[in-house]
């Protein structure tokens, strides 16, 4: 296989505090080749938004300790001096968070915010750069759209606005967390489907952050599980969501509600919740909240096995019932 | 029949600016035990109807009647009944409950301003009620700050609960929780109706979360209802494009892979995992 566009290997995210330290994420290593749809999921606390901001040091740096290497076009990230790493940033891979009414400028007009990724044109080609960008991300009226300002605009037209300015600088990767957990079912349909044609047309890798499966199983290629800040499971999408190896994935995918399921089934839910980084249990991180729990899984953390392309981290891989 | 909803209308009014019509005659009926679900997307009008409902917000034309009894013709003492038969649960946990209080002190609170038992019997009664939503003692004196998001909706729960409703509303309780979370929310619901033969309308824009729950379905658009009937109906045989054009906005798991919910591993309805 050729070399993947983004290549993480172990990378680990340390914060210290008051002489305390804590790994939220510890030792993340994954690949994305050009062109790929892939998802990270799990719970909220599971370092999923904290590894994505890692891949071009967004975290906060005078606090956070990232050590490993994030290969991106075979220059790693965290070695980078600044005007490398603002090269990385936007041209590289961009961003799009999941609240766009926090992530624009509420006292700057659109076209403005837009123009600061389009360095270098002039006054008027600047404002119609903006525009077609607005026009690729469907918004009904781009022109009106352009000298609006947030406030002005619903929140699945702000995402739009969102999309456009990751795109100004044609990104190899776009990252999106958790893009639509804020929007309507159909706007949702309608970002993500506007990811995907983008995407398309433009050559360009998805690294898509979510803890909604539905939207993984339809959409993208390969899925990784992230749970106490370490991927537990990965996988072609299909593969992970229909023979799922690791507890941790089979009590998210329980958990969902199906259209297709029988009427007033109870849901299955993972007892307890996301242990604090502070606090991580030294055997595996999931042992307290698995069903299936077994005394070495409490002893020792379990090692990553691979078998046809999956990776998994469980000591009983396969073995649970439910 | 519990509540009736007869052609209920709610206009607001700003001046110098157009009427905004937010619910535009709306009728609908739940039995006593039912649930009943109202799907619909943001400025639908699904909030302002919920909020007239427990009578938050006045009903500007239109029939409510609770147990056969006309809202409009309630008076003060019969009223104050109401509001206490009828209780809602939102969708913002942390931020619908006092900040400044403990866990016990929220729902002690509700107890003895309501008279609803001798002093002496309250504190044994908020742990019963804490108890029954599956908390433990160990979070009785937390503030809401200290506890997850799924924690507070239970809190709201047994603080509805401490009035002995016969009808919660609860508008969109699982939308800020992870998809675990709301499992043990959704369950909570299924069980509370069940084992109190409570009365349940949920409002949400999640068509699976409605199904999972409701026996009754409402689909609504612009003010209106455009679609509702049986949940089985409803949603195996939409009529109405909108309702379709939501079913097929849901990204679900089963549809997305062709398959059978029967088909996935973890989908065993034998198998409760507990």
């Amino acid at each position: 296989m050729s070399t993947p566009l983004l290549q993480v290997e172990n990378l680990a995210v340390t914060f210290r505090q008051e002489s305390v330290e804590t790994t939220p994420v510890r030792s993340v290593s994954f690949a994305i080749h050009a062109g790929e749809r892939v998802a990270v999921v799990g719970e909220s606390g599971c370092g999923k938004s904290l590894t994505a901001m890692s891949l071009t040091r967004l975290s906060p740096t005078d606090r956070a300790r990232l050590s490993g290497r994030v290969l991106f076009d075979g220059t790693d990230t965290l070695t980078l001096n600044n005007d490398g790493l603002a090269h990385v940033r936007g041209h590289g891979i961009a961003y799009v968070f999941q609240d766009p009414s926090a992530s624009l400028n509420p006292v700057m007009r659109v076209r403005d915010q837009i123009a600061e990724c389009l360095p270098g044109l002039r006054r008027a080609d600047r404002l119609a750069a903006t525009v077609r960008l607005l026009t690729q991300t469907g918004l009904p009226d781009p022109a009106r759209a352009a000298n609006a300002y947030p406030c002005e605009l619903s929140g699945g037209q702000q995402q739009r606005v969102m999309l456009a300015m990751a795109l100004a600088a044609r990104p190899k990767l776009l990252v999106a967390d958790e893009p639509t957990t804020a929007l309507d079912v159909t706007t949702q349909r309608h970002v993500l489907d506007l990811i995907d044609s983008l995407a398309g047309a433009c050559q360009m890798a998805v690294l898509l952050i979510t803890h909604n499966l539905g939207i993984v199983a339809g959409r993208m290629s390969r899925m990784y599980v992230m749970y106490a800040g370490q991927i537990v499971e990965s996988g072609a999408v299909a593969g992970v969501l229909t023979q799922p190896r690791h507890p941790y994935t089979r009590g998210l995918l329980a958990a969902v509600p199906l259209l297709d399921a029988p009427r007033n089934t109870p849901l299955q839910d993972i007892p307890g919740t996301v242990p604090s980084p502070d606090a991580w249990p030294s055997g595996c991180a999931f042992a307290p909240r698995c069903p299936a729990v077994q005394p070495r899984c409490r002893a020792l953390p379990p090692p990553e096995t691979e078998s046809d392309g999956r990776h998994c981290r469980c000591w009983l891989e396969g073995a649970a019932c439910c | 029949m519990l509540l009736n909803v007869q052609d209920l209308r709610v206009t607001y009014r700003t001046p110098g600016q157009k009427p905004v019509e937010a619910v535009r005659g709306v009728s609908f009926g739940v039995d006593t035990g039912g649930s009943f679900g109202i799907v619909g997307e943001s400025g639908c009008g699904k909030s302002s109807l919920a909020r007239t409902i427990i009578g938050l917000q006045p009903a500007t034309a239109g029939v409510l009647r609770f147990e056969g009894q006309d809202l409009g013709q309630m008076d003060a003492a019969a009223f104050t009944r109401y509001r206490r038969a009828v209780q809602m649960v939102f969708q913002d946990a942390v931020g619908s409950l006092n900040p400044r209080m403990t866990v016990r002190q929220t729902v002690e609170e509700v107890l003895r301003v309501h008279r609803m038992c001798p002093p002496g019997r309250i504190p044994g009664r908020a742990r019963e009620l804490l108890d029954r939503v599956g908390l433990t003692e160990t979070v009785l004196d937390a503030y809401p700050r200290e506890l997850s998001g799924g924690q507070c909706q239970r809190v709201s729960f047994a603080r509805c609960l401490a009035l002995e409703p016969r009808l919660i509303i609860a508008d969109e309780p699982v939308s800020a929780l992870d998809v675990s979370v709301q499992a043990r929310i959704l369950n909570l619901v299924r069980t509370l109706q069940k084992e109190l033969n409570l009365t349940v309308i949920l409002i949400s824009h999640d068509l699976a979360v409605v199904r999972n729950i409701c026996d009754h379905v409402a689909v609504m658009r612009a003010g209106v209802f455009v679609e509702s009937g049986k949940a089985s109906d409803v949603l195996d045989a939409p009529q109405h494009p909108y309702t379709r054009e939501l079913l097929a906005a849901i990204p679900d798991i089963a549809r997305s892979l062709n398959l059978n919910p029967a088909q996935l591993p973890f989908f065993n309805p034998t198998c409760t995992g507990e």
